[in-house]
């Protein structure tokens, strides 16, 4: 099992520095705005140099990899957050991101589990019929349409919530403030929407498997009521392939989603993302690639390895 | 032991043949065989969901090529500045109350009084000034579909109650009056363009006194104190003018020595045929002489003025022709490089692998990303947008058609092929490829509402730009309605309502047809 865990790292490892060489090598051809001004064209070529900007691609993609490890420098921010290292620029906005996404997880995973339980043990029953078209309308649904009526019914016609995510000065300087979470509430309904229609169908379909099982069958003919051989033995057979998803969901949370973040203005990691490319701030938006590459990669990873932590008869296969 | 000597010994003559000069061959089948893609067919005919996400598509789709030519009177790049934004509105079907054009609003006195004054201003061309409430209500060019009863409403607490009425407003007509600049020859071509239909489309000008309180907007041709209607008396005293049956309001035009109300004014310019003049205009009728129809957009207008059913058509255009593109180019690539790994194996296949796990790890979003910065420019910016799809997109077909090699290329058959001398390319393509043809099918249908929503989410972000009169997409509209839309409803709810309902057909489809193609459901149902 190490032995395997070991091997998936370094694989992702590699992927990580191939995607890395190849998006670097394309965000550095891309041409650099040099101001008009003749004084702060000096400046800036000035300092394009002494970053060594005028050196060979393979070159400044060396002296760019050993400043990560030598100072864990990913290179500054010139226009988003001016002169700041774009390793900072990236932490100060994954807070929000995360919360939002961690909120709306922690209200879709009871309840996508419960609906696709209830769903799989009333199995073409009406109730079963109900959940499972809902499920396909909700599933199909883009997230931003959800974004909007969300904001229509609580903002527009109730005025319950506000429009969008309050800044960080609206809200008494703290993430962590109710006043915050009030104004988080509506990212997080749209963003639940799909989460718990991808969670419930998932559930229903693994339980459905497990319900017509022989082993439930001997269950019952053991003596187990219906619900004690479902609890026992049902659902926990179909909560392996369940947990590494519910797992990789928690992972994926790092990376948002950006058209959430940019309906609720949310000050997050997909705006962030955006913000770098419109303003051509080439070192954020590198930092931010790296990012959500790295993301994607783990979330892929932990997947397959808390599969073989869960399963023992997957961990057995793993040996050989 | 005599019987025995008697079997070995049958003379040669006492044998024939049983059936000499038939030919032997397996009976054949007393009903009709069914193929495997009939088989598919008569199952996902009974999936009830997925023909009617079939027909929603298909209608769909028609809608996207038949609409520009449905719409005869103008085209994609067809634009009206001041009819932008504006809900939807059909002559014929506003007779029942749908596509009126119309928004419900809530009017204070003053609002409502120059909102109905358009309908009234549009009776009084020739200047009168006696054109009653009743008589206004009645006109044709009355913006005022329906108001309800006043009610009584407190603003700030202390403060006079005032009235507000809750109403009905068309948008078009709400337009009322505008003041224009045109040439002489124009006024010449407007005023016999009047004569002929009967259409009225110049009205008198406003005097710039104290009784108008904006002299730059036409509509406030009747005379009123801080937007109050007024009328004033032979010494100059001002009487406020209520809301009330009968009521006529006090008009406020510009006239000449004798009297007579002047229609145009002369600006500027020299000959006969430059010289500007300066008219006020009734919009509607205006637009109606220019185009030579009257404004109906069966979805209204978008943000800059350009017919909100043309522009979703070619949303609903592009959507789907890149998504079916990406979707059979990922077919073919992912058909390609899977039958390739799953057939040699060893080290091809561990090689190829680690290329398309590379490829895999890249985030869709920052792929995309790059390919619309570096390539945009030269090729356009839906060639980069496919070629992002198509980056990653057909991984997913690879390894589900190596799967099946790998399942399928050790059996009998593919070994009674080899032996029969068939090439590698026939064993491929003719043994063992219609295998995963099922799953291939099935796969490259479930792509395209991801690629739909995708390319959707893309270009709403502003990563892809697909803002032009001729390439547009759904996202584009969204992203352009999304700071509009609260005030605007329909920019939104029209292209999120095809982009959502488009989302869920093709995955009623996809999954239809995956229930379909997949044997081992066949008889569960039953």
């Amino acid at each position: 099992m190490t032995k395997y865990v070991i091997k998936r790292v370094l694989l992702m490892l590699l992927t990580l520095f191939v995607i890395c060489t190849i998006c670097f090598l394309l965000i550095k051809v891309l041409p650099r705005e040099i101001p008009q001004d003749k004084n702060l064209q000096a400046v800036i070529n000035a300092r394009f140099e002494a970053l060594g900007y005028n050196e060979p691609l393979m070159v400044q993609y060396g002296i760019y990899l050993r400043n990560i490890i030598t100072d864990w420098d990913w290179g500054t921010s010139w226009y988003i957050d001016y002169r700041e290292p774009a390793w900072n620029v990236l932490t100060d906005r994954l807070l929000p991101t995360v919360l939002v996404n961690l909120y709306s997880l922690l209200v879709s995973i009871p309840l996508g589990i419960l609906f696709g339980i209830y769903a799989a043990v009333k199995k073409n029953k009406w109730q079963d019929q109900l959940i499972s078209t809902s499920v396909m309308v909700f599933a199909s649904v883009p997230s931003y349409v959800y974004g909007f009526i969300v904001q229509y019914v609580f903002y527009f016609l109730l005025g319950w919530f506000p429009l969008q995510v309050y800044s960080l000065a609206d809200a008494g300087g703290s993430w962590w403030t109710f006043k915050m979470f009030y104004s988080m509430v509506l990212p997080i309904i749209a963003l639940s929407f799909t989460q718990v229609a991808g969670l419930c169908r998932f559930t229903r379909a693994e339980l459905t498997e497990t319900l017509t099982s022989d082993y439930m069958l001997l269950a019952r003919a053991k003596g187990l009521t219906r619900a004690q051989a479902t609890t026992r033995h049902a659902l926990k057979n179909a909560m392996v392939p369940i947990l590494p998803m519910i797992i990789s969901s928690f992972i994926s949370i790092l990376g948002g989603s950006m058209i959430i973040e940019k309906i609720f203005a949310v000050p997050g990691v997909g705006q962030l993302y955006i913000m770098s490319i419109n303003l051509l701030d080439y070192d954020v938006f590198m930092m931010d690639t790296v990012f959500y590459t790295f993301v994607s990669l783990l979330a892929g990873i932990v997947v397959d390895i808390s599969y073989g932590f869960i399963d023992p008869r997957i961990r057995m296969g793993a040996k050989k | 032991m005599k019987t025995n000597e008697d079997i070995t010994r049958i003379p040669r003559e006492k044998f024939e043949f049983v059936n000499h000069g038939e030919k032997i061959a397996d009976r054949k089948f007393d009903d009709t065989p069914v193929s495997y893609m009939k088989d598919a067919w008569i199952r996902f005919r009974k999936n009830k969901g997925a023909i009617a996400a079939a027909i929603i598509i298909l209608a769909i789709f028609a809608y996207s090529l038949l609409c520009p030519l449905l719409i005869t009177n103008y085209d994609n790049t067809f634009m009206d500045v001041y009819y932008a934004k504006k809900p939807p509105k059909d002559l014929l079907l506003s007779k029942i109350g749908i596509a009126d054009g119309g928004t419900n609003r809530d009017f204070s006195e003053k609002g409502l009084i120059k909102a109905i004054a358009v309908g009234i201003g549009a009776e009084d061309h020739d200047g009168t000034g006696d054109v009653t409430l009743e008589e206004g209500m009645e006109s044709y060019y009355q913006p005022m579909l329906k108001i309800g009863e006043g009610r009584q409403m407190t603003e700030i607490k202390g403060a006079k109650p005032k009235t507000i009425y809750s109403a009905r407003i068309d948008n078009y007509l709400e337009v009322g009056f505008m003041y224009r600049s045109i040439e002489q020859s124009e006024y010449h071509d407007i005023v016999a363009w009047q004569e002929e239909t009967g259409k009225q489309i110049l009205y008198p000008l406003v005097a710039d006194n104290e009784y108008n309180i904006d002299a730059t907007d036409a509509n406030n041709w009747y005379k009123s104190s801080k937007g109050t209607p007024v009328s004033v008396d032979e010494y100059g005293k001002a009487q406020t003018i209520k809301y009330e049956p009968g009521m006529v309001l006090e008009d406020n035009y510009k006239r000449d020595a004798d009297g007579n109300p002047v229609y145009f004014e002369y600006t500027g310019g020299g000959t006969t045929e430059t010289a500007q003049y300066k008219v006020r205009v009734l919009y509607y009728n205006f637009y109606t002489y220019r185009n030579g129809f009257e404004p109906e957009y069966i979805f209204g207008t978008d943000s800059q003025g350009y017919d909100l059913a043309l522009r979703l058509a070619g949303g609903i255009r592009l959507s789907i022709l890149v998504a079916i593109l990406v979707s059979a180019i990922n077919l073919t690539l992912g058909a390609l490089y899977g039958a390739v790994e799953g057939y040699y194996g060893g080290a091809v296949d561990i090689l190829m692998e680690r290329v398309s796990d590379i490829l895999a790890g890249i985030p869709f979003i920052v792929a995309a990303t790059l390919f619309q910065i570096h390539l945009s420019a030269k090729v356009g910016a839906v060639p980069s947008l496919l070629f992002a799809f198509i980056l990653t997109g057909w991984i997913g077909t690879a390894s589900r058609v190596r799967t099946q090699f790998y399942r399928f290329k050790g059996q009998e058959y593919v070994t009674a092929a080899r032996t029969l001398g068939a090439s590698d390319g026939r064993i491929i393509w003719k043994h063992i490829f219609p295998n995963s043809l099922g799953t291939i099918i099935t796969a490259s249908v479930l792509v395209i509402p991801g690629v739909i929503s995708s390319e959707s989410m893309l270009s709403y972000l502003g990563i892809v730009k697909l803002g032009g009169t001729d390439v547009t997409s759904l996202g584009t509209l969204m992203s352009d309605a999304s700071s509009l839309w609260i005030n605007y409803p329909h920019l939104m709810v029209f292209p999120a309502l095809i982009i959502s309902l488009l989302m869920i057909c093709f995955n009623l489809f996809g999954n239809g047809l995956r229930d379909a193609f997949n044997p081992s459901l066949r008889g569960v149902e039953e």
